[in-house]
């Protein structure tokens, strides 16, 4: 009976001890040196791998951080001031300032302002709708409505109201991942700060532009002229605002109200913190 | 020499372990998003049903069925196969890290993978020797790599189709699979006329 067993049981610890015997060698040979350092800074960053840091995902940023000594320890805008105090006091370097961003959408041409040329009926995604004759607005420029930004935002900032795409300020952490999903390149990320903002993309004449929509920069140059800081410009057909030189507007919002088409936009903080409350 | 070659060739292409046996299913649907992951990981399946059925062949004819042991089988086969993982994952983490990530827990899981261990046990039903055997095992997983391969591909068209609602997700990825299998059952019968 007890022979019976042991021949059972001896065999399977033989091959049990031997297996775990190599495991252990093995494991020491092959051992990976990982930086002390990179389990702290990953705990810091934010974890969203919004990759508005340039690296892919926190992932990447913490083994830039620990590796290379010369990557600047302020890149993680959804984590802000603290992250980057944070990650400054692990690798002992000075702390720097992040500059908040936020992402807008460059096109305003809502229901009211533009309509359908077409009628579309396929897969309801920007991309798939820009490949059937740039889309099935009168405007090839503008937005698509399918709301492919508002699929891929992480932080659900961004609804399509009337055919436009929107992004609540609160809510946007300036990550930019919506900005490489338009596939008319719509978005952009701004400063985050009392601005005016150019809602239109369309590069086309005046008189095309005002045949697609009633709300399209035509390039009449007017806010250039009235604007007393010299921050817009109109380049190909289209208002470009310099946002460095728009905060200290002696008279803010001058270029917004003379606009002929109201394609100019402001985006204000007193305005953010209503929504807030 | 002929026999060899029926052997690796029905073991790719009738008795497909995934698509006509059914065994190896879970990394089947779950690694198969994208092809990179899903080669990686039939590389991995290879590798360790090939060193399996190069320890476990020598256990069975050598320890256990001299001492009559052989109801300890199941038992001693997954001991070595469970090492055998341990011993790919330490490899891959220290050579190929991204790999290592894309696979995940699936690599852990390959231990408890029924296509290895259904292919270290048929090798003994089937009373192959040492050489059949280890044809058997590289063909069966030169056949779970045919089936990741073709299904991440089926799996990559399906993500730019428009699906209705209540068929996205693991319904649909269910029905492809079971289509791409009954494709597979064509093959029946092909093998022994070619050498015939």
């Amino acid at each position: 009976m007890v022979e019976a067993i042991l021949t059972a049981v001896i065999p399977v610890v033989i091959i049990g001890v031997i297996c775990g015997a190599g495991l252990v060698i093995v494991s020491k040979v092959m051992s990976v040196k990982e930086n002390e350092l990179l389990p702290k800074i990953r705990e810091c960053l934010p974890g969203a791998n919004c990759g508005a840091c340039g690296f892919a995902g926190c992932d990447g940023y913490a083994k830039a951080l620990c590796e290379n000594p010369d990557t600047p320890a302020n890149l993680c805008v959804p984590g802000a001031d603290t992250v980057s105090e944070q990650l400054s006091a692990l690798l002992g370097v000075e702390k720097a300032e992040v500059e908040k961003k936020i992402a807008v959408v460059h096109c305003s041409g809502d229901c009211a302002h533009t309509q359908d040329k077409v009628e579309y009926r396929g897969i309801e995604s920007c991309k798939a709708a820009k490949l059937l004759y740039g889309g099935k607005g009168k405007c090839t420029y503008g937005c698509l409505g399918f709301g492919d930004c508002m699929n891929a935002c992480p932080q659900n900032a961004i609804c399509i109201s009337e055919g436009v795409a929107r992004i609540n300020p609160n809510l946007c952490i300036g990550c930019g991942i919506c900005t490489r999903t338009c596939p008319n390149r719509l978005i952009s990320l701004i400063p985050d700060r009392d601005t005016a903002i150019v809602g239109c993309s369309n590069r086309d004449k005046g008189a095309a532009v005002r045949q697609a929509c009633s709300s399209g920069c035509i390039g009449c140059k007017k806010c250039e002229r009235v604007c007393p800081q010299n921050a817009v410009k109109v380049n190909d057909n289209i208002a470009v605002i310099d946002y460095n030189k728009c905060e200290d507007c002696p008279d803010f919002g001058i270029c917004v109200r003379s606009c002929t088409t109201g394609c100019l936009v402001l985006l204000r903080h007193d305005e953010k913190v209503k929504i807030e409350n | 020499m002929t026999k060899l070659a029926i052997i690796l060739l029905s073991a790719v292409f009738i008795n497909n372990y995934v698509l006509a046996r059914f065994l190896g299913i879970c990394p089947f649907l779950g690694v198969s998003k994208n092809l990179r992951s899903a080669v990686g990981m039939s590389l991995a399946v290879i590798f360790v049903m090939m060193m399996a059925t190069a320890a476990t062949w020598p256990i069975q004819m050598y320890l256990l069925n001299p001492h009559n042991l052989g109801y300890l089988q199941t038992i001693v086969f997954i001991l070595v196969i469970a090492a055998l993982v341990q011993l790919v994952e330490i490899v891959l983490k220290r050579y190929v890290p991204s790999l290592h990530q894309s696979l995940g827990v699936y690599l852990p899981l390959i231990t408890t993978n029924c296509a290895v261990l259904g292919v270290t046990i048929l090798n003994i039903d089937e009373g192959y020797t040492f050489i059949e055997a280890m044809v058997n095992s590289l063909g069966s997983g030169l056949g779970f790599l045919l089936a990741m391969v073709m299904f991440s591909g089926v799996r990559s068209t399906m993500e730019g189709s428009d699906i209705p609602e209540s068929f996205k997700g693991l319904p649909i990825t269910l029905t492809a699979a079971a289509i791409t299998s009954l494709s597979f059952m064509g093959f029946g019968g092909v093998i022994e006329n070619l050498f015939s």
